[in-house]
This record gives C-alpha cells, sequence and structure tokens, in this order.
C-alpha cells in the first residue's frame, strides 16, 4: 500500500498499472511455454494458466483496473462453466504499510474481487475471502517491483473434479 | 528535576515469588546524587558495581551472576556507566561495613553498589544489596530479598529497579517482560510464533508452536493473560491466551475476522477491530458479561485502539479522511476527533502509560518513523526514523519505546529495538530469530 509519495501518486499509478501488466504478461508467457498444451482444460492448472488466479493494485487502492476486471470476467465464464469448484479469494498487501491496517486493506482488495465475482454472476455461496494482509508476499525484493506483486487479489480453486 | 520524596523505607515489598525485606540502614538526612531523565543528553552517571561477595564458596557464581544482571540492565538504560571492574582498588569483602570511599572516589565513582548472595537452610537464596554515594559516603539504599535460586535473574532486575527509583525518582522497568511475534523461515514462508522473554531478552519461552499464522500480541495489565489474533481453521480471529496455563479461548463471536486487540487498563475489557466487508469498525468485548459494544461505524478502516490509562478515551487509526490518521474519542465510541495533522500517514497509536503521550508509526517520504505526541496532536517529536520502523509499546515507566524495524535485503527480516523518550539510547532488544510486534508488559513486582 503506502510507502510512495502522495504527490506523486498519479504518475505512480500509471507506472504501477503498466508494470503489472507487463509483469502478468511474462508470467503467463513463461508458463503456457512451460506447460504448452498440458494444462487439461477445467483443471486448477488450466484457471492459472490460461485465465489468470490473480490481480493487482495500486498502492493503498482496492480498485479493480480495467484490465484486473477483464481478469476477473474471464475467472467468472470460466467458474460458470466448471461450477463444481469452490473459491477462496485471498486479499493481499505489500510490506510497505503497518500490520493492522494492511489487513484492513487487504480484506477490502478481497471483497472487492468477491463482489466483482459476484456481480458476473458467480453464486455468493460458493466464494469465501480471507485477508493476509502483508503476512504472504511472494516477491521479496525491497522495491516497487517487487511490491506490486503482493498487493494482490488471488482467486484459489478447491474440489472440482480436476483436482 | 525528579527528586525523590516517597520514603523508600518505611514499606515492605511483597512480590509473587520474591521476598523482600528491608536492610536496617539510617535514613540519609539529605539529597544524595540524584539523576535527572526528563533531559535529552545527560552524562551517564558513573557507577561501580563489584561483583556481589557469595555467603559461602558455593555461591560465587550467582552472587556475581546476580551483579552482572544489575550492571547491564542499568548500562542499558543509558543513564549509568558501569567502570570497569579492572580499575576498583578496593575489593568489597563484607558488604555490611562502609566500604573505602576514598578508593571509590579516585576512580570516580559516583554510586556504588555492594551486596551478597547467600544460600539458606531450606534452600532458598537471600541477596542483599546496599547502594552508596560514593562523594557524600553515605547509604542511599539497602534492601535484602528471598527467593528459589533458579528465580536469581529477577531477583536482579528487582535490585536494578530499586537502584534506578532511588537515583531518578521514578519506578524503574527491569522487572518487565516482553511478548512479541518470533519470526523464522525465509521472507515469502515465514513462521510466526508467540514467545516471551524477560525485557533483556533472557528466559525466553515460545508460547505457540507456528502452525497458526499469530500477530499482534499484547499484555493483560492485571492477569497472566495476552491478547492476539492468530489465523486457522475458518476466519481469523482475537484469541485470549493464559501464559501460564497454556489455555485459550475466543474473544467474542462476531461474524467475521477480528484483529488489533488491546486490553483496558483495568484488564476488564479487550478493544478489536472487526472487518464488515471492506471496512472495519471498533468493538469492545467486556471480558466478564461477554457484553459486546459497537464504538465506530464509519465507511472506513478503523483499526489499532488503545485506550488512555485513566479509560476514559481511546485513540484509534482510520483512514475516514482518505488517509491513515489517528484520531481520539470517548470511550462510549462518542466525540471522535482528528488529532493529526503533520505530513504523512499516522497509524499504530498507543497512549503512554503515563498519560501524557501517544506514540505512533508515522509513513513519510517513503520511509517508516517512530514518534511521540501530545493527545491534542500537538508538539510532535520524531525518535527515530529509516526504511521501515513500525508498532511502538511504551515501557511501564513511560520512559522507552521499544518498536520493530525492519531490515531490507534477501536476509533480511525484523528486530526489536528501543529507544529514550529523548531520542537517545537506542539500543537492539536481543532475540534469537527475527522479532515484531512486541508488547511490554507492566511491571512485575
Amino acid at each position: 500500500m503506502s510507502g510512495l509519495f502522495p504527490s506523486k501518486s498519479l504518475l505512480n499509478l500509471a507506472v504501477v498499472l503498466l508494470v503489472a501488466v507487463s509483469l502478468a504478461a511474462c508470467a503467463g508467457r513463461a508458463k503456457q511455454a512451460d506447460v504448452a498444451g498440458q494444462a487439461v482444460p477445467g483443471s486448477q492448472q488450466d484457471f492459472v494458466v490460461n485465465v489468470g488466479d490473480r490481480v493487482f493494485f495500486s498502492v493503498d487502492s482496492s480498485v479493480l483496473s480495467a484490465t484486473s476486471q477483464d481478469t476477473l470476467r474471464k475467472q467468472a465464464a470460466w467458474l460458470a462453466q466448471y461450477p463444481s469448484y469452490q473459491v477462496m479469494i485471498e486479499g493481499h498487501a505489500d510490506e510497505r504499510g503497518t500490520r493492522e491496517y494492511n489487513l484492513g486493506l487487504s480484506a477490502r482488495r478481497g471483497d472487492a474481487v468477491k463482489n466483482y465475482l459476484i456481480s458476473q454472476g458467480v453464486p455468493s455461496n460458493r466464494l469465501k475471502m480471507i485477508a493476509y494482509g502483508k503476512e504472504r508476499p511472494v516477491a521479496v525484493c525491497d522495491n516497487e517491483s517487487c511490491w506490486n506483486q503482493n498487493r494482490r487479489g488471488v482467486t484459489v480453486l478447491s474440489g472440482g473434479a480436476g483436482s | 528535576m525528579m527528586r525523590p520524596t516517597r520514603k523508600l523505607f518505611g514499606w515492605l515489598r511483597r512480590i509473587a515469588a520474591v521476598s523482600a525485606v528491608l536492610l536496617a540502614v539510617p535514613m540519609p538526612a539529605w539529597a544524595l546524587i540524584e539523576i535527572d531523565i526528563t533531559q535529552g543528553n545527560i552524562e551517564p552517571l558513573p557507577v561501580a558495581i563489584p561483583d556481589f561477595v557469595a555467603g559461602s564458596g558455593s555461591e560465587a557464581e550467582v552472587a556475581a551472576n546476580i551483579s552482572n544482571v544489575v550492571e547491564a540492565n542499568l548500562e542499558r538504560s543509558g543513564l549509568f556507566r558501569p567502570l570497569n571492574e579492572q580499575a576498583f582498588i578496593q575489593t568489597i569483602t563484607n558488604p555490611d561495613l562502609p566500604p573505602q570511599f576514598a578508593d571509590w572516589r579516585v576512580i570516580n565513582a559516583q554510586a556504588l553498589v555492594t551486596g551478597r548472595v547467600t544460600r539458606l537452610g531450606d534452600g532458598r537464596l537471600k541477596a542483599e544489596f546496599r547502594l552508596w554515594d560514593v562523594f557524600a559516603g553515605q547509604q542511599m539504599t539497602g534492601q535484602q530479598y528471598f527467593t528459589a535460586p533458579d528465580n536469581w535473574r529477577r531477583v536482579g532486575h528487582i535490585i536494578a529497579d530499586a537502584i534506578y527509583e532511588r537515583l531518578t525518582g521514578e519506578k524503574g522497568h527491569f522487572d518487565t517482560r516482553i511478548v512479541f511475534v518470533d519470526e523464522t523461515g525465509t521472507k515469502d514462508s515465514r513462521t510466526k510464533r508467540l514467545a516471551i522473554m524477560d525485557q533483556d531478552g533472557a528466559n525466553i519461552r515460545y508460547l505457540t508452536n507456528g502452525r497458526d499464522l499469530v500477530l499482534t500480541p499484547r499484555f493483560s495489565p492485571s492477569s497472566q493473560e495476552i491478547t492476539y489474533m492468530s489465523y486457522g481453521s475458518g476466519e481469523p480471529r482475537v484469541f485470549l491466551l493464559n501464559i501460564e496455563t497454556g489455555q485459550r479461548e475466543i474473544v467474542g463471536n462476531f461474524p467475521g475476522m477480528t484483529y488489533s486487540p488491546r486490553f483496558s487498563p483495568d484488564g476488564q475489557r479487550v478493544l478489536m477491530s472487526l472487518q464488515q466487508g471492506g471496512n472495519a469498525n471498533i468493538y469492545a468485548m467486556d471480558l466478564r458479561s461477554r457484553r459486546t459494544t459497537r464504538l465506530t461505524n464509519s465507511p472506513s478502516i478503523d483499526t489499532a485502539p488503545s485506550y488512555s490509562p485513566d479509560g476514559r478515551q481511546i485513540v484509534f487509526e482510520s483512514d475516514r479522511g482518505g488517509t491513515q490518521q489517528v484520531y481520539v474519542m470517548d470511550a462510549n465510541g462518542g466525540n471522535a476527533q482528528r488529532i493529526s495533522f503533520g505530513e504523512g500517514r499516522y497509524s499504530t497509536p498507543v497512549w503512554s502509560p503515563r498519560g501524557d503521550l501517544i506514540a505512533f508509526t508515522k509513513q513519510l517520504g517513503g520511509k517508516f518513523l517512530i514518534g511521540v505526541m501530545k493527545p491534542d496532536g500537538s508538539r510532535e517529536r520524531i525518535l527515530t526514523e529509516g526504511f521501515h520502523n513500525e508498532g511502538p509499546t511504551w515501557s511501564p515507566n513511560g520512559r522507552i519505546i521499544m518498536f520493530f524495524r525492519d531490515v531490507p535485503g534477501a536476509g533480511g527480516g525484523p528486530q526489536l529495538w528501543a529507544v529514550n523518550l529523548t531520542g537517545r539510547n537506542e539500543r537492539r532488544v536481543p532475540t534469537p530469530s527475527f522479532a515484531s510486534d512486541p508488547a511490554w508488559s507492566p511491571l512485575l513486582n
């Protein structure tokens, strides 16, 4: 969340969005290359590789970007196609905030993801949410290139025929 | 200037595990050396603490250990400068006799601490000490304590508190403990355990096994309990844990994540945040009636509540104005007023045990700072700043603030640090692994 200069927030927001988009694209390409043709349709791997299991947020924000909304629409469509999965949405914050606030902020992010999926037709009884604050970073360097990967909402599947 | 006015000699100090008896000494007729701890830049008081004398040969080691604990405590406070024992001229053999003051004056010792440790027939230890004003040639105080042998460290802390109080006029902070979160493993796969230790890092004990993620432990002011947040099955929740029995219970029956707990000054209530969708509000739960009261109701994240020591007000943080800022409200939730108006974000406010200040974390210019301000928000002072400092907790005498500092880098992690209220004497608090979320106990004795 915080840690950047408020006066430059608009500029930072633009940079963050660009970075987030390009990282997601890189990750997608890498994984597709590794597992070319191996993701069984309807499997959790299919969801992660071909739909995308996560969306990213700008500093101290729970607003879903156009890219994030696009990802979540694809998630909703996929979940409609494979209705046996249950979903746990994880809300996360980066390390550049205080512990208590980041719990609230990550819950706000998880809630935004959950509400968007519901708005796209995913039944609410398939969705649960857990907020991890800054406790579960995936990228561990000490600059924005990692922090923007940690400000995320992750859609984690369980159950389902393919699991 | 804090001049000790209370009579230290007229009462028996009773504590759970150590019993104390005053050593019969004449009252000093006039004020002796004293330390003014309110000044920012003080010269530490030179003090000589020769190894305590052993009542018989077998106590030599524990006698030296106790005096070493006393010496280390006083040194770490930043108010005292223990002198190197190699400079000592007189060897203390009978601490009941006045020392050769001239021998201590010549090495510029202002204060001298002597003592003796004896093993009694019933197996207990008797520890005696006397504090001498070297230049006045007078005893300032003296006491003896009786305890089980494995309690020797506490005796050292209690003696250090007695010396601190006699010389500064204020209660000490040595016979206290710290509860914190022990962190092991890599940054993206940390194991977190609740741990408790003496304020100097000794006697560490782990309270949870690391299976569940645990955060923000806080001491009860009145019982052997802590409150903290734990993940597990289902929603993360606020728990109570009895640190003697290990008994654990969930606080309240809330329909969502609860976090950021803290006890009321009388120990009868716990404040916490309840997450409700994208918002968090502050609730109080009465531990006897189990009744819960909602204290805030805003479309924002209201968290990190902390009572004033008189229990009449609560300081907390909220982003209701757009970014994290600190607010004070009445204990019933009314009359919330923003008090932080400086540049940056303000969070994790904690009311001083003295009531005169509020400590906070501040984020400004990509740095994390620890500071204090008056309860009306005026007279902000920053005590430390850097890449990441967070989560202040007060020593029970309101003189020292402990916090955690995250060290950047691949192998980096959080450490506990402490700094005097003056911003001086910043020191690392030793822990075996990475450590975060410290909370300081009340004075035990």
